[in-house]
């Protein structure tokens, strides 16, 4: 059974240079694990790091178990409260395929909605939809990500600015990636606009909202999921970046970012595990989703086929 | 620019109201509405908003919240850093990567440049922080030979503070710089390595050999200079983005320029500060798709023909 549903899967175009490129087994594989890992979080490590009762002070600033007076029970060692470096960091990575996650999402449905309409409807308002996306284009998204930040947290008070810090954190990201879904979906929809199955559709008399989000969205899906795995990649790095610097998801529940910042005051002092495993990690969780949208791009596209 | 210039301007405005942080909660409500009068926020908007475009014309962008100095004071301190850091990785992301990006595109197949590829493919999902961190780790704390933090001694020419003059100033710009052109760098060689395997394809070169020019001028005189073309583009766009990453580059080496000035000010919630850093940002912005529209007339020959045609 099994083995029927994998050569139906092998036999298609995409399941063949799946199956054929190293790189995308590899990369898809360890990114597995690591969802498996941050889904399964509290089954996975060994400990829980927001549980006082389990963390011990005594603990802290252990090395890691290879190197001297390393301790067996703290695989990566352990970070200046005590916390376990392995565990922190599978947590650590939940929040921050959490917010990447969701930051896409935010970014797809805002982009693709005004990229489909503005190349559905034209006119004037497709005019200032492009001009707009025109505009932010120009803007790095991190210093974006980071402006809209900054004004959110003005207009929230510090008290519940803990509890909306992820929220903020997500908009902030998202808004500052939807111009390129906007573009691409745009520029599709202006080509399948004119395909027979829009005008049949629209002979029929569908209304516009169902021919733009029923017939034409899923006929301009895979480009889009290409800039999505991309953009998921970025999303984690901006992510930590902000967190590094300070203004993403507050310290009780650290992403990866955060636990790079907190390690960084102690590499001087030769503690430098605290910082180098989630630094590592961040590393090899954007790689291999960059390497897989590398594959994506080029087995999702119709012109590289024929060779 | 007046997009940019409104949008902070209603930041300044409606964000918060500078009011209440001034005079604090238990002032009166006479007080407050004299000192609303005197600050001119009982005008109507359009009035208040072509004050504070004049305000900025003449460079004045208000007064910090939280420093309680004037922010063009600040930004004019803080800039030639933030430039001298920018100017240095721009240059050093260039040279090397088109270096490089000529070398793998010549040699396409050979061992160097597929270790060269790997390192620019590692490199683009490396965070900036963590080339930083890494960096630090490796040359200040393991070989203890450059140091981590600030730009060491600077001297001032006149407003112009500078790190270029003095031997540590020198040796504390090597490892922001690197660090800030590194992303640069793997961008510009994938881009110089794809143009120069399509621009060796061409008839021109095929006809250079075969009237057997020596093939280092082949590729550096013929094949580079039409190649360069995007680059030009590209790294004027990414000059852009040097400057929002120095932002981040500072944090890590605590380099002494506006980017930490806006991050500090993103921490207090200071509004000036973060408008006058967005003013500035863009206006530099312009100032460089100006400068990249100049540099294509001087070296792309098609465009000056076109400009004496018309």
């Amino acid at each position: 059974m099994i083995y029927k549903t994998f050569n139906k899967i092998y036999d298609t175009d995409i399941g063949y240079s799946f199956f054929n490129s190293k790189i995308a087994v590899i990369s898809s594989t360890i990114l597995f694990i690591i969802l498996l890992c941050s889904v399964f979080a509290g089954v996975v490590s060994p400990y829980n790091p927001f549980d006082p009762a389990t963390v011990s002070l005594m603990d802290a600033f252990t090395p890691p178990s290879w190197s001297e007076g390393g301790s067996s029970s703290f695989i990566l060692g352990t970070d200046q409260q005590g916390r376990d470096m392995f565990s922190t960091i599978i947590y650590g990575s939940r929040i921050s395929l959490i917010v990447g996650f969701a930051s896409i999402l935010f970014a797809m449905v805002l982009g693709v909605f005004l990229g489909v309409t503005a190349g559905y409807i034209g006119g004037k308002y497709e005019i200032v939809v492009m001009r707009i996306t025109d505009v932010q284009l120009t803007i790095p998204s991190i210093l974006m990500a980071l402006l809209v930040n900054g004004i959110a947290k003005s207009f929230i008070s510090q008290s519940m600015h803990n509890d909306m810090a992820i929220y903020v954190l997500i908009f902030a990201i998202g808004i500052s990636e939807w111009p390129q879904f906007a573009r691409v979906s745009r520029a599709s929809t202006l080509v399948e606009k004119n395909k027979e199955y829009v005008s049949a559709s629209r002979i029929i008399g569908l209304s516009n909202i169902l021919i733009m989000f029923k017939h034409i969205l899923p006929n301009i899906l895979r480009p889009l999921l290409v800039i999505a795995t991309i953009g998921l990649a970025l999303a984690i790095i901006t992510e930590s970046t902000l967190s590094f610097l300070g203004v993403g998801v507050p310290p009780t529940t650290p992403s990866l970012g955060t636990l790079i910042r907190f390690g960084n005051s102690f590499l001087f002092s030769g503690e430098w595990w605290i910082t180098f495993f989630p630094a590592i990690f961040l590393i090899i969780l954007a790689l291999s989703i960059n390497l897989l949208g590398d594959w994506m791009r080029d087995a999702l596209n119709p012109k590289l086929k024929i060779r | 620019m007046i997009v940019v210039a409104f949008v902070s301007f209603s930041l300044f405005n409606f964000v918060g109201d500078p009011v209440n942080s001034m005079t604090g909660i238990d002032a009166s409500y006479e007080r407050q509405a004299e000192v609303r009068e005197i600050l001119g926020l009982n005008d109507p908007v359009y009035i208040q908003f072509s004050r504070f475009l004049g305000n900025v014309i003449q460079g004045d962008f208000g007064i910090s919240y939280q420093l309680k100095r004037e922010v063009s004071d600040l930004i004019a301190e803080r800039m030639p850093a933030t430039l001298e850091l920018v100017f240095v990785s721009a240059i050093l992301a260039i040279v090397s990567g088109v270096i490089l990006g000529v070398y793998t595109g010549i040699h396409r197949d050979s061992f160097i440049s597929n270790i060269i590829l790997v390192v620019s493919l590692v490199g683009v999902s490396l965070p900036t922080f963590i080339i930083g961190i890494l960096l630090i780790y490796l040359f200040s704390v393991i070989l203890g030979v450059l140091p981590s933090f600030g730009r060491g001694e600077v001297v001032e020419l006149g407003f112009w503070a500078t790190g270029f003059l003095t031997a540590s100033g020198l040796k504390a710009l090597i490892l922001p710089s690197v660090t800030l052109s590194l992303f640069q760098m793997t961008y510009i060689i994938r881009l110089v390595r794809a143009e120069m395997m399509e621009i060796l394809q061409t008839d021109y070169i095929k006809f250079a050999r075969a009237r057997g020019i020596k093939e280092n001028t082949i590729y550096y005189k013929h094949a580079l200079k039409n190649g360069l073309i995007p680059v030009i583009t590209i790294t004027g766009i990414n000059i852009g983005t040097l400057i929002a990453f120095s932002i981040i580059t500072e944090t890590v080496f605590q380099w002494p320029g506006m980017g930490l000035l806006f991050i500090n000010a993103v921490y207090f919630v200071d509004i000036p500060i973060m408008s006058a850093y967005m003013i500035m940002v863009a206006f530099i912005f312009v100032m460089i798709n100006f400068i990249v529209d100049i540099t294509y007339y001087f070296i792309d020959p098609r465009i000056r023909l076109k400009e004496e045609a018309s």
